[in-house]
């Protein structure tokens, strides 16, 4: 489907929030909260806060909730009765006001949970959502959305991508046929965009490393320990970075409740110890410069190799977060730059 | 800081320790902690405001204590830090360097003994700041229904990450609490019984150690002032048992030490 | 295959517990929905994810081989939460399974070769599956040899039915125990697999190995195996990882680009030689 381009002012998109929230649908926006800017549900434009580069946190919870139920069981003189998720059920969000980054982030996390046996909650809940990104202005030194395929006004994983264009005027590009849908019956909110400037609204973001290069050069370094404690070695291996990032997909299976309970599906890190641990106490990345080594040769690695998509988006959320001060932006341009 | 830089040069130079522990320059114009192993790379070294992580976190990990003896730069709560381990039998006297720093960064007070460390940091003032004070005074003034209703609004938004754990150089246990599954005592997934279940648990393994750093609320990814909790309880620990953490070496643990003059006005 | 949600369990009535060693169980399970019984089949190597529901699921290879349908059985040493949950249960309980998951045993291309399978203590049970596979169809193969050990004779597993393959005259079995693991009565070897191996010096040409033990039988037993003239393509074994999900998402049982289960469990010492060594 070609893109429609239009353009819609602030009171309109107010309008198309209200719009969305009678249909039934609830609207997750980057909020202020505690002093940080964070994915919030939303009941109108006012509270939405744009101002700030990034988010903490990314919106991925509304594919991949931190804690799900995948379903329930109940014990019965010897028998078991398993209650599905009615997946009809789920609810209706638009996904409000985030960066082009995580809407490409999407298409990584649909490779993994959508190859072999497709997952039909995270299915569920994508088809689910209307993707309405917000182009980025200002960009900051932790971003590297072009260095991995990626730019501040880039469509992809975006249903509509609306970029500010001064006085409270947006472009709105309505790029699939779910965001045509999300729009439908609200024509009169939008006017031409003839004539109006996307590229002076964006940041400018320059290309810090050749992505190519990123897979060959860890295949060279693979096996340098060396290297690799180096760079980790003030790593304190918490999940921060995992639970922030917008591609990060791994998760921990857990029962809950007794023998009528729950089966629960809930967020993991490789950078914790006992993600690979085995019963026996044997551990085949017993070190956190393998947790870490792991950490990017899944991202720039094995994910292009298997699933054929980087699992990076150059948010920079991670190097944010991290409370010491692991900058991934760094730590690629020193692979990329590393003589094997 | 020259002094520091220079300290630092003389000390791996002269093979004295083969590593300093220290802060050197990081992203969005903070600092970062630095491993220097040789004289040459001294001149990164950096002590200013920004040098708040509490490196003491580094002298448990089995990376860093691999590269041998080390100097370690110590801002007031890693100093106290430091004797707290001491008290908790982790650290051997004299085996390594404290740096003890002033707020200027132009002098550095080797402390190379316990004994020394327990002087140093007895000359200090372990006072809170007015805004810090004000603060807990705040939340302190809550009613407990209110208080419930902070923490759980707090702890509804906490994503298990563990980072808290992670930057607390007192959470050094190698199998966490979290980490045995027979039974589950905490519930894996960051669903709210588990997370306010983690974070007392938490803030109860600490009553009595905790030295206030505060790292826990700076590596919060989400926000949650954790501190609040932590001086609630270095509060009552002083006012019910008159200990105060991290001030010598030897010290026995406040929580499961019993005085026949312990305070029992909760027995009604 | 488990239907359309990955992560629902087929329901299994435990129909027999058999204590093969202290502390080590086989269940037979039957499945609990007659269709979903017929409509499933599965190829030797293959494994599932069994669910005591409460305490959660644990991985093993399924046991049975797949000449011999109508049930399937699994076998496991009480070791962590799962595990020994799964041992307090008793004939007609229910758990969940889901499966059949990850690659096979290339037995199609094994045909007309001499087979030799060596297993050490636990690690039987997915070669046993495979044993009972081209027994089942012994016409195809040549000459069959198993090496089997395991610390103590108590710790041998499948007794019954190491004493049935040691009567049958289409198959050679070498059992042994490690020194100071016999019994007086004990009339196997004594000695640590690779030795033994060592010993009986089977001959490589037309011959494919299949190795399954703990790693540091592994890690003796390729050398002997090497010294023997056995090519890597020809050498197989099954790798175990800590898994969860089974059906390569949850992102924890990756050896480099590799999921164990997925690409796994079974892979040859040639592909183990290109990939990285962390598991």
């Amino acid at each position: 489907m070609e893109t429609d381009t239009r353009s819609i002012d602030r009171e309109a998109l107010a309008q198309l929030f209200l719009q969305w929230q009678s249909g039934g649908k609830r609207i997750v926006a980057p909020k202020r909260i505690n002093g940080k800017t964070d994915f919030a549900r939303v009941a109108s434009l006012d509270e939405v806060s744009l101002d700030r580069v990034q988010t903490v946190q990314s919106p991925k919870s509304a594919v991949f909730p931190r804690v799900e139920e995948l379903f329930s069981f109940l014990s019965r003189d010897g028998k078991v009765e398993i209650r599905e998720r009615d997946l009809a059920a789920l609810p209706g969000t638009v996904l409000f006001g985030l960066r082009p980054c995580d809407a490409a982030a999407f298409a990584s996390l649909a490779a993994i949970f959508t190859w072999d046996s497709p997952d039909s909650l995270f299915s569920a809940r994508l088809a689910n959502t209307v993707v309405v990104g917000v182009s980025c202005p200002r960009a900051d030194e932790y971003c590297f959305c072009t260095s991995v395929g990626g730019g501040p006004g880039a469509v992809t994983g975006s249903d509509i991508l609306l970029t500010e264009t001064g006085s409270g005027v947006f472009l709105a590009e309505i790029v699939s046929e779910k965001g045509r849908q999300a729009v439908h019956g609200a024509d009169g909110l939008f006017g031409p965009a003839a004539g109006m400037d996307k590229e002076g609204h964006l940041a400018k973001v320059e290309a810090a490393f050749a992505k190519e290069r990123i897979g060959p050069a860890l295949a060279s370094l693979f096996d340098d320990a060396a290297f690799w404690e180096e760079q980790s070695r003030r790593c304190l291996g918490c999940g921060a970075c995992a639970y922030v990032c917008p591609t990060c997909a791994c998760f921990d299976i857990q029962d809950e409740g007794g023998a009528s309970g729950k089966r629960l599906r809930c967020w993991d890190s490789c950078g914790f110890g006992l993600f690979t641990l085995h019963t026996s106490g044997h551990n085949p990345r017993p070190l956190q410069s393998q947790r870490w080594r792991q950490r990017l040769m899944h991202k720039f690695a094995y994910m292009p190799e298997r699933q054929r998509v980087l699992g990076c988006v150059g948010c920079g959320r991670c190097s944010r977060a991290c409370p010491v001060d692991m900058n991934i932006l760094e730590h690629v341009r020193a692979i990329a730059e590393a003589k094997p | 800081m020259e002094a520091l830089r220079s300290k630092a040069r003389e000390l791996l130079a002269g093979k004295t320790v083969q590593v300093v522990i220290g802060y050197g320059p990081g992203s969005g114009g903070g600092a970062r902690a630095v491993f220097i192993r040789e004289a040459a790379q001294a001149d990164i070294l950096v002590f200013d405001g920004t040098c708040q992580q509490n490196l003491a976190v580094y002298l448990m990990k089995p990376e860093v204590r691999k590269l041998g003896k080390a100097a370690l730069v110590a801002t007031p709560p890693a100093l106290r830090t430091i004797l707290q381990l001491a008290a908790e039998n982790q650290l051997t006297d004299a085996a390594l360097l404290v740096l003890a720093v002033s707020p200027s960064g132009n002098e550095v007070v080797p402390l190379a003994t316990f004994a020394a460390l327990e002087a140093h940091v007895a000359a200090l003032d372990h006072g809170l700041g007015a805004a810090d004070k004000a603060e807990l005074e705040t939340y302190a003034a809550l009613s407990l229904e209110r208080r419930r209703q902070f923490w759980e609004e707090q702890f509804s938004r906490c994503l298990k990450c563990y980072a808290c754990r992670a930057a607390c150089p007192l959470c050094y246990c190698t199998r966490c609490t979290v980490e045995c599954n027979q039974p589950q005592w905490i519930p894996v997934p960051a669903h709210d019984l588990g997370n306010l279940e983690w974070n007392v648990m938490r803030a109860m393994h600490l009553a009595g150690r905790c030295v206030d750093c505060g790292d826990c609320s700076r590596a919060c990814p989400v926000g949650i002032p954790l501190h609040l909790l932590n001086r609630k309880l270095i509060g009552a620990v002083f006012a019910d048992f008159d200990f105060r953490s991290g001030m010598a070496a030897k010290a026995d643990n406040a929580m499961s030490t019993f005085k026949p003059n312990d305070p029992e006005d909760f027995i009604r | 295959m488990s239907p359309a949600d990955p992560f629902k369990p087929m329901l299994m009535k435990i129909e027999q517990v058999t204590e093969e060693a202290p502390d080590v169980k086989t269940l037979r399970l039957l499945f609990a929905d007659e269709r979903e019984g017929r409509d499933f089949a599965f190829r030797t190597g293959q494994f599932g994810e069994y669910s005591v529901f409460g305490e959660g699921e644990c991985t093993f290879c399924i046991a049975s081989p797949p000449t011999r349908p109508g049930y399937i059985e699994c076998t496991f040493r009480k070791a962590g939460r799962v595990t020994s949950a799964l041992a307090g249960l008793e004939p007609g309980e229910t758990i969940g399974f889901r499966g059949p998951y990850g690659n096979v045993f290339p037995i199609e291309d094994w045909q007309k070769k001499n087979l030799l399978f060596i297993a050490g203590g636990i690690a039987l049970p997915p070669m046993r599956s495979v044993i009972w596979n081209v027994l089942d169809l012994r016409g195809r193969y040549k000459e069959i040899t198993i090496v089997y050990g395991a610390r103590t004779v108590a710790d041998l597993v499948y007794k019954r039915e190491l004493a049935e393959w040691a009567q049958r005259p289409d198959v050679k079995l070498v059992t042994t125990v490690d020194p100071g693991g016999e019994t007086p009565d004990w009339k196997g070897e004594i000695g640590f697999v690779p030795a033994v191996l060592d010993k009986i010096a089977p001959a490589s040409r037309d011959t494919i190995a299949v190795v399954c033990g703990p790693p540091v039988m592994i890690k003796f037993t390729f050398p002997v195996l090497a010294r023997l003239g056995f090519a890597p393509e020809n050498i197989f074994t099954t790798l175990e990882n800590r898994m969860k999900c089974g059906v390569g998402k949850c992102g924890r049982c990756n050896v480099g680009r590799h999921f164990v289960c997925k690409d796994g469990p079974v892979f040859t010492l040639a592909q183990l030689q290109e990939m990285p060594q962390e598991y």
